[in-house]
């Protein structure tokens, strides 16, 4: 089989703030009955994290898990390992209603480090990234351009993104024209 | 702009974030019944001027379907509520009742 690659190839740009792929990032996408117990034991199982709440994310020793709406879930881990957590969540939710998918190489992911990345992303983006509203441990589905993309902060100073890969290279683009030296408004950085 | 909050996952989500789905509550007519009916079900919109309830999907959100209330003239945004109902919930009508006297309550 042919090396897999992320979608710009590891690629790199240091402007007001660091845009970078993200690499290669084990994602599969789980959707079921938030109810159920055995859903929240095959969780548990999978990427040793409880449920989160709505709108949250959270990143374990395992793997990540993050809310995307009432009855779906993205489970991150490695790379490597994303078809066997499939099998793992298969096997676990037998007999119940619930969809697992491995959608890894459906995504491109993001790094955005530095002390304005909110306001890279506010450049297109209609979510409100002001620091009251928008903390850390919160994932917010959104739009960047007219593109879908799903962020959300994994330090103070550092903004993860998702996106669909078919638009991967036009995001990483987009990222790096909004992350170029002196164009940030500094807005939320302010006083 | 509109701003509406999705009652799915709680964001307060800008327009450009939604998609439109046309008006709520219609009743669906399919193979079997009167031409009437169908043509009535296929064609016929209220058009109002003043309080209207409408579907919404926050689809660059969390995809999901819901209805929202609100003045197609002063775009005022009296609520949203959850895409499960066949009717708006008492409690929003009421509201709406007060804000607007001229309303004369949702029918379908």
């Amino acid at each position: 089989m042919s090396d897999a690659v992320s979608v710009v190839n590891g690629a790199s740009f240091d402007g007001a703030v660091q845009v970078k792929d993200a690499g290669l990032v084990g994602m599969v996408t789980l959707r079921g009955d938030f109810t159920s117990d055995s859903l929240a034991k095959a969780v548990k199982s999978a990427v040793g994290l409880a449920l989160p709440e709505a709108r949250q994310v959270k990143q374990g020793a395992k793997g990540g898990v993050a809310w995307m709406s009432p009855d779906e879930l993205l489970l991150f881990c490695e790379y490597d390992t994303a078809d066997a957590l499939v099998a793992k969540l298969n096997k676990a939710l037998a007999g119940e209603h619930f969809l697992a998918v491995n959608v890894s190489d459906a995504r491109a992911s993001f790094t955005l480090k530095g002390a304005g990345v909110r306001e890279v992303i506010a450049k297109g983006s209609p979510a409100d990234l002001s620091p009251e509203a928008f903390r850390q441990g919160e994932i917010r589905r959104s739009r960047l351009g007219q593109v879908a993309v799903a962020f959300w902060l994994s330090g103070p100073d550092t903004m993860e993104l998702v996106c669909f890969r078919s638009v991967g290279s036009f995001v990483y683009d987009w990222l790096c024209v909004a992350a170029e030296k002196g164009t940030l408004p500094e807005y939320f950085n302010a006083g | 702009m509109l701003i509406l909050t999705c009652p799915n996952c709680g964001i307060a989500a800008d327009e450009t974030e939604l998609s439109a789905g046309g008006e709520a509550h219609l009743t669906r007519f399919g193979a079997g019944s009167s031409d009437a009916d169908f043509e009535n079900y296929l064609f016929m919109r209220k058009n109002a001027r003043g309080v209207h309830f409408e579907r919404w999907r926050h689809s660059y959100g969390c995809g999901k379907w819901f209805h929202a209330a609100r003045c197609t003239t002063t775009l005022e945004v009296f609520g949203t509520y959850p895409a499960q109902t066949t009717e708006p919930p008492a409690e929003l009508i009421e509201k709406i009742k007060q804000k607007c006297p001229d309303f004369e309550g949702f029918s379908k």
